[in-house]
């Protein structure tokens, strides 16, 4: 999120597009409609299914799956041709306006009604709301995201936000709801294939060096590969071993068979996990991991607050923590690890991790700090590019709406699109285990048209 | 706006700023006020009259909770006449219901129980009547025993004020009087969403976690703060710990960010995996077909000699590694740092994309 959490509350306009939120991220689910119901600002719902929180939209948007870009650019053609533009800042602050503006031209709401099934008019009143609001937060999360035209939508939110100066300000913002718990900190380390912690590239000769001194190793400079490519590697046989740290792709990644192919074709696969996973049951060897309650640590959410997790439990027969058993396999691969504890790892990541730098454990021992966190003065930073954009300008994309690669036709005459619920997490690894929860929704369910289901 | 306003509390002389009620200035200079039915951050009712003061000049006795403090008030918190209404009240709610501290879950973290202890009530001047409602028992989350239900309507203002999940209300009227789901439901069956901020917010045993039954009285309960482990909102809650279990989860409102106190079901109830008999308590190795015990050492060995023999035969880039977002930062960290520095591999990557 480039903004927090605590600004939702208290903003004029809030436009939600492909988030459930009250199902995903229940507290902020909560933020929203305080705000609607106790601060009187607007809401803007964006989603093909009535999700809970049209109840609270003063409008709400129903695009067929898969033209969300299209709407937002309805949105955008309306803001230009009513002046609701912030010129100012546009002008100051950003680039590649023109070239936007062109492409903007012919998305009329009656050309957008057209394809996306959302009324002209519909699309007019919901653009000045955002465009007339002092300030206006966008959220968004997998639903504009996960198509073949993620990037797109996740750039188009950005030209809206710009378009009405709503990037750097309290309230404002282009604000992704993360999923997972850590799946911010997990980016932000670097557990990617092309960049190091902080982002620093790993072709990058001066980021590597940094490393390789710390480290004392020699770096490869080419970036690895993608979780699919790892998995289509795998399969081809160019890929002989694999080691996954708590993730279960046996559920999680689309199309299975192609996985536990993948999986069974590697020489070792290693799964280290708190659970026999459906992945770990095809492992050549199984680490057991104790859990977030059985460990210190630190998670980074949503709002890029990293906050810490502390040991409460034993871990169950053997277990020992994630960081244990790296360090311990490691050391025997002779490169030694010795880490006495979680806190001397992030002493270690202070000092590599330039947005890091100042989140010390004793300074997060009362509240999370949000990176970027340069030094151990700094406060934290509650919203982004304040004054200036992380790059100088920012940058308008110009953006034309192409239709998703897979289409209903006669074979396949429907479009499924999947969701979450409040009370399951992911592949429900956890939450299947707790006797509430299940009771409350002991079932996966499929929704249908009842006309169709005839 | 700025201007500050003197006033007395108990003979002291304080300042308070307009608009502040005679509750939270001496809230804030320590002077002590008992309160049953105030929630920070709601409506103030005034619905169960324990706040009440005297003030100079005032004909009848106020509820400080919905006083707002005015210039050179003379307010007195504790003359006989404050502490007979007080008892008054307390001896009308203790009667009016099940009090019976022995198996309530509530026992020694109970306002009312306080209460009766900080008045020095020996017993009430009125016979005990409890209404005899049957104890809702329809789900494991939550269980409701209105007969210790004092009214006070915390859990209504929570559940529409705070997680606005507009669940709760007042029905009936009079000694019938009841809080509960529309049509008086069940939980289970009305559109609650098991948040347990309810739970959290009621004084007394009319709303426990129905898991934490008998598993610890709350003095023996440790509380370790943490973050849960579900989405990316990553709410601050506390661990309620006996006997190396996890109880229950509660939470606190002095945690302001980033929740303010608010959970959902998943971090409130979804905690039973943790001591789960299914979770894996030693590593296993593969061996004819089979996962078989094994100890660190052999696994480490086993692990180590077959990832330097692909290394060797095939290259660093023939190993890859997905890394977790569910592990901690320390942990991702590392695991990079593993397939980087010690495989040699730029393969590792972790669920974001997906
Ligand atoms: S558990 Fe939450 S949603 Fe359910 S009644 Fe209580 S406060 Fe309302
Ligand atoms: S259930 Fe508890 S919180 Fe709700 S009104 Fe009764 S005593 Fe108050
Ligand atoms: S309690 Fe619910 S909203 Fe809060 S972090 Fe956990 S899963 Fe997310």
């Amino acid at each position: 999120m480039t903004n927090s959490i605590e600004e939702i509350e208290f903003t004029d306009a809030i436009l939600a597009i492909g988030t459930n939120t009250t199902e995903n991220h229940p507290v902020i689910g909560s933020r929203i409609k305080r705000a609607v119901r106790q601060q009187g600002a607007k809401l803007i719902v964006v989603d093909p299914r009535k999700i809970p929180l049209v109840k609270y939209a003063n409008i709400w948007l129903r695009p067929k799956p898969g033209t969300n870009v299209l709407v937002l650019s309805g949105l955008m053609n309306v803001i230009l041709n009513e002046g609701l533009l912030a010129k100012e800042y546009i002008e100051t602050r950003t680039e590649g306006f023109d070239a936007f503006k062109e492409t903007i031209e012919k998305y009329t709401p009656e050309y957008v009604e057209e394809i996306s099934g959302v009324p002209a008019d519909d699309i007019r009143i919901a653009a000045r709301i955002y465009g007339e609001a002092e300030r206006a937060a966008i959220l968004y999360t997998m639903g504009i995201t996960q198509h073949t035209h993620g990037t797109d939508a996740v750039k188009s939110c950005a030209n809206l936000a710009m378009l009405c100066g709503n990037v750097g300000v309290e309230g404002g913002g282009v604000n992704p709801l993360r999923g997972q718990n850590n799946v911010q900190g997990a980016c932000d380390m670097g557990a990617l294939p092309n960049v190091l912690p902080a982002y620093q590239q790993v072709a990058s000769d001066e980021a590597r060096a940094k490393f390789e001194k710390a480290w004392d190793v020699s770096l490869p400079a080419k970036p690895g590969l993608t979780i699919m490519e790892i998995m289509d590697a795998a399969h081809n046989g160019d890929l002989k071993g694999l080691y996954i740290m708590g993730e279960n792709p046996m559920i999680s990644d689309p199309d299975l068979t192609h996985v536990e192919a993948s999986l069974k074709n590697l020489d070792i696969l290693v799964v280290q996990d708190i659970f026999l996973t459906e992945t770990a049951q095809l492992a050549d060897v199984v680490l057991p991991s104790a859990c977030f309650a059985e460990k210190d640590g630190t998670f980074s959410n949503t709002e890029r607050r990293v906050q810490r997790i502390r040991k409460a439990v034993e871990a169950p027969g053997e277990a020992k923590a994630d960081w244990q058993i790296i360090s311990e396999l490691a050391t025997k691969m002779n490169y030694t690890m010795e880490y006495s504890s979680a806190e001397e790892i992030m002493d270690e990541i202070n000092g590599l991790t330039p947005s890091y730098a100042g989140i010390t454990y004793e300074r997060i021992e009362e509240e999370g700090l949000q990176w970027p966190c340069p030094n151990t003065e700094h406060p934290g930073t509650k919203y982004l590019h304040k004054d200036k954009f992380s790059r100088g300008l920012g940058l308008f994309s110009a953006i034309d709406y192409r239709p998703s690669e897979e289409l209903p036709d006669e074979q396949y005459p429907f479009i499924l699109t999947t969701g979450r619920v409040l009370y399951h997490f992911h592949t429900a690894t956890m939450t299947r285990r707790s006797e509430g929860l299940n009771e409350k929704y002991p079932e996966s369910l499929a929704e249908i048209d009842p006309i169709v289901a005839e | 706006m700025d201007q500050k306003i003197s006033l007395t509390i108990d003979g002291k002389k304080l300042e308070a700023s307009p608009g502040q009620t005679i509750l939270e200035v001496a809230g804030e200079n320590g002077i002590h006020i008992p309160t049953l039915c105030y929630y920070k951050g709601t409506t103030n009712v005034g619905a169960c009259r324990v706040c009440v003061v005297e003030v100079e000049n005032a004909r009848s006795l106020v509820a400080s909770c919905c006083m707002p403090v005015s210039q050179g008030m003379m307010v007195m918190t504790n003359t006989e006449r404050v502490m007979n209404a007080r008892k008054l009240v307390v001896e009308l709610l203790w009667s009016s219901g099940d009090h019976n501290c022995l198996q309530c879950e509530k026992n020694g973290d109970c306002e009312l129980q306080d209460l009766v202890y900080e008045l020095g009530i020996e017993k009430p001047r009125f016979d005990i009547d409890s209404p005899g409602y049957e104890i809702e028992d329809t789900n494991s989350m939550i269980q409701r025993d209105l007969n210790k239900c004092i009214l006070c309507g915390k859990c209504v203002r929570v559940c529409n004020e705070i997680q606005v999940h507009e669940v709760l209300d007042f029905s009936m009227r009079g000694s019938n009087a009841k809080v509960g789901p529309a049509f008086d439901t069940d939980y289970i069956d009305s559109e609650c969403v098991f948040c347990g901020a309810c739970v959290d917010v009621c004084p007394v045993g009319a709303l426990t976690f129905k898991q934490a039954r008998f598993q610890g009285r709350p003095w023996e309960l440790e509380k370790v703060r943490t973050t849960c482990p579900y989405c990316g909102v990553g709410c601050q809650m506390d661990l309620n710990i006996n006997d190396g279990k996890v109880v229950k989860v509660t939470t606190n409102r002095d945690y302001d960010k980033p929740n303010q106190g608010m959970l959902c079901s998943k971090g409130r109830f979804g905690m039973n995996f943790i001591d789960s008999p299914d979770r894996l308590k030693t590593p296993l190795i593969r061996r004819d077909g089979e996962l078989k015990e094994a100890s660190w050492e052999e696994t480490y060995s086993y692990i180590a000699e077959k990832f330097a023999s692909i290394k060797k035969k095939n290259g660093p880039d023939s190993i890859a590694g997905l890394s977790s977002a569910r592990c901690t930062n320390e942990e991702n960290y590392l695991f990079q740092k593993f397939m980087r520095a010690v495989i040699g591999t730029n393969n590792v990557d972790h669920c974001a994309r997906l």
